[in-house]
């Protein structure tokens, strides 16, 4: 079934997603051909809803369209009812587990790793969900951890992956705590190891705390911008799982395009009410 | 922006009579500890309360106290209290808030119930550990405080199934402290009086049991948020006759609910059970956050804990051995699992909730994989919320309602 026409009866419909993460927002807009034709990421900031705006509007542009052609929008993630120009909400792991199952419609595990929560969602093959986990109330394996240690190693954080890779000595670390984990860097750093097997340490001490969260199914999804800004924590999780692992076009934006095909469905859905 | 649609949870009448029942019941008490009439025992919500009554102590639960503590939200400012002279945070929040309010000299019961000053001052302290270790080194402490006599039942661990070695050993136990408790009262255990108070408390048993089972109506009449207060007098008041008139009343309301098809909540969609600990501090928020998405947390094993079905006033001692050994968290983990799965079949749940509360590993069944047998087994999706009964530092509002509404997707997704 065609969704219903845009405001603007010469353009073709809109659909937006917007995911309001602790750390990014993030706006995701699809045309009913399901493209992903314009998108915006930027720092969440205090007033969610003002990020929000300025996401759709950057995305709109990215898109060369206008507001008046968005027939329906959906928000997530945990500013999701703070987004003025969104009536209705769904949450960031029913969003995570809708953007999966679009770009890889199978059987599979989702690992998300946000700024401040991880999510395992298991989804059957028919792209319904069978369980999900999201991480206790502690930021191990979380962005957060890398965001704390980049600052108390003063590296900046778009320059840790490139060092991990370098790492020929990876340091282990040993404790689950955050707190306790920077006084182990800082016990290795007096002990005179390189920083990059430092670096490599702290991407596989995320990945430890998120694998233990959950087991893994065979075909597993990493999201999430942790993943999008730090690639090699997906070949370290492909080592330690002994298989490929799926990564979406745009990990970061995988929840905003849940949300956006969510819009879409509700849309449909109303359509066929109306109908009936 | 999104609106907040608006909630419709319907209260209970009788919640206000078993509200009375609760004041009644500590004027009592404050009026005893001021006036010496009567000799105070502090009781665990699960120990031998039956004996003291055949001995005319009046009994205090502490633990009840410590609810008021948790849902008055005074808890979490007073457990540090009692970290500070050596009680982990990891250890029972009961325990912590209560002796924290202790030593700050605050009681909940000030606010609740004008003209009592503080909790009524024991006499004897008794134990049960058939919840947990916790309660012995808690009325331990206050045993060294107040100068009293401590005395207690070592209970039973995991077990899988209720012998007669078990309930020998338990029973011996109950009748030893007979004696040092009639030191204390200045009287002998009157075995009629006891006999009549296991029989009250047996006949209170049941009653609750009918009120808690009401939730298997659809929609169900009660909500388990309900619960946790509406069990008030089969926790203090069990061997009396005044909580049977309360249950009485509760259940005559259940029962019109049922038969007007009213439910607790507006548009019952899902069904719920709760495993593990209310907490306490969110019940509110709680009962609003699962109404609002159209779901009733119906049923609980916690409610279901003072449930004694074993009681019988002809055979009091080895019946109260049996009744106060076969609860659910004295047994094995398979007995709990079979136990579970009765009860969501019962009540006809979609889903289940556990409570992983950080301070109550014994009302905890979420940590040695019962979710994931019981999914595998029943096929009952499941969710964890990590949280505390009383200290409120252990939780995250926003990661519980984003758990809560990602659940309930998910059984949408089923229906």
């Amino acid at each position: 079934m065609s969704p219903p026409p845009a405001k603007n009866a010469e353009a073709s419909p809109l659909f937006v997603g917007v995911d309001v993460g602790s750390s990014r927002t993030k706006v995701a807009i699809l045309d009913a051909a399901l493209n992903l034709i314009g998108y915006d990421v930027r720092k969440s900031g205090t007033d969610f809803s003002l990020t929000a705006d300025a996401c759709l509007k950057r995305a709109l542009g990215m898109a060369g369209r206008k507001s008046e052609d968005v027939v329906h929008t959906i928000s997530t993630g945990y500013g999701r009812k703070n987004v003025a120009f969104s009536r209705e909400t769904r949450t960031e792991i029913g969003c995570h587990g809708k953007g999966c199952y679009h770009y890889f419609p199978r059987a599979v595990t989702i690992i998300d790793i946000g700024g401040q929560d991880n999510k395992i969602i298991k989804l059957d093959d028919g792209g319904r969900r069978l369980s999900f986990k999201m991480n206790r109330k502690c930021a191990a394996g979380t962005g957060a951890f890398l965001e704390e240690m980049s600052a108390r190693l003063d590296i900046p954080l778009e320059d840790m992956d490139g060092l991990a890779r370098k790492s020929n000595d990876m340091v282990k670390l040993g404790s689950f705590c955050t707190v306790f984990s920077a006084t182990e860097v800082l016990e290795n750093i007096r002990g005179g190891k390189k920083i990059e097997d430092i670096v490599k340490g702290l991407f596989y001490s995320v990945i430890k705390r998120v694998l233990e969260m959950d087991s893994m199914t065979e075909n597993v999804v990493m999201t999430g911008g942790v993943v999008a800004h730090n690639p090699y924590l997906v070949q370290m999780t492909e080592e330690q799982i002994g298989r490929p692992v799926l990564i979406p076009p745009h990990p970061q934006l995988t929840g905003a395009v849940g949300a956006a095909l969510y819009a879409l469905e509700a849309v449909q859905a109303g359509a066929a009410e109306e109908n009936n | 922006m999104t609106q907040e649609k608006e909630i419709v949870i319907r209260r209970l009448k009788t919640a206000k009579d078993l509200g009375k029942f609760m004041a009644d019941y500590y004027y009592e008490l404050d009026d005893a500890a001021k006036s010496g009439k009567k000799k105070v025992a502090w009781c665990t919500s699960v120990g031998p309360a039956e004996i003291l009554r055949g001995m005319g102590f009046l009994t205090y639960f502490p633990e009840t106290h410590s609810a008021m503590l948790g849902t008055t939200r005074m808890a979490s400012d007073l457990i540090p209290k009692a970290n500070a002279i050596g009680y982990s945070p990891d250890i029972c929040s009961y325990l912590t808030a209560d002796i924290g309010a202790f030593l700050e000299g605050v009681t909940p019961l000030s606010r609740a119930f004008p003209g009592i000053e503080s909790v009524p001052k024991p006499d004897v302290l008794v134990y049960n550990t058939n919840q947990c270790r916790d309660v012995q080194d808690w009325f331990a402490w206050y045993a060294d405080r107040f100068d009293v006599p401590l005395v207690g039942v070592e209970t039973y661990r995991n077990v899988p199934e209720v012998t007669p070695a078990h309930i020998t050993s338990i029973a011996r136990q109950m009748e030893n402290i007979v004696e040092p408790l009639e030191k204390v009262a200045g009287r002998k255990l009157d075995m009629d009086e006891f006999k009549n108070a296991v029989a009250l408390s047996r006949e209170c048993s049941d009653l609750w049991e009918k009120c808690l089972a009401a939730a298997s109506a659809v929609p169900s009449p009660l909500t388990f948020f309900d619960g946790t207060t509406l069990m008030g007098p089969a926790v203090v008041g069990r061997g009396t006759r005044k909580a049977i008139d309360a249950y009485n009343l509760l259940l005559e309301e259940l029962e019109e609910r049922i038969s007007q098809g009213i439910g607790a909540i507006e548009n019952e969609r899902y069904r719920l059970y709760w495993e593990g600990m209310p907490i306490w501090g969110r019940l509110s928020m709680h009962s609003k956050l699962f109404a609002g998405l159209n779901a009733n947390v119906i049923a609980s094993t916690y409610c279901s804990s003072w449930i004694f079905t074993a009681l019988d006033p002809a055979d009091p001692f080895e019946s109260m051995a049996r009744a106060y050994t076969e609860l659910f968290i004295v047994r094995s983990d398979d007995y709990k699992e079979e136990y579970i799965k009765n009860k969501l079949e019962f009540f006809k749940c979609d889903g289940i909730i556990y409570h992983d509360a950080k301070t109550c590993p014994n009302n905890t069944n979420c940590r040695y994989g019962m979710p994931q047998r019981l999914e595998k087994r029943a096929g009952m999706p499941s969710l964890v919320i990590n949280g505390d009964l009383n200290d409120l530092r252990m939780l995250s509002d926003e990661q519980t309602k984003t758990n809560v509404e990602a659940f309930i997707e998910q059984l949408e997704e089923r229906k």
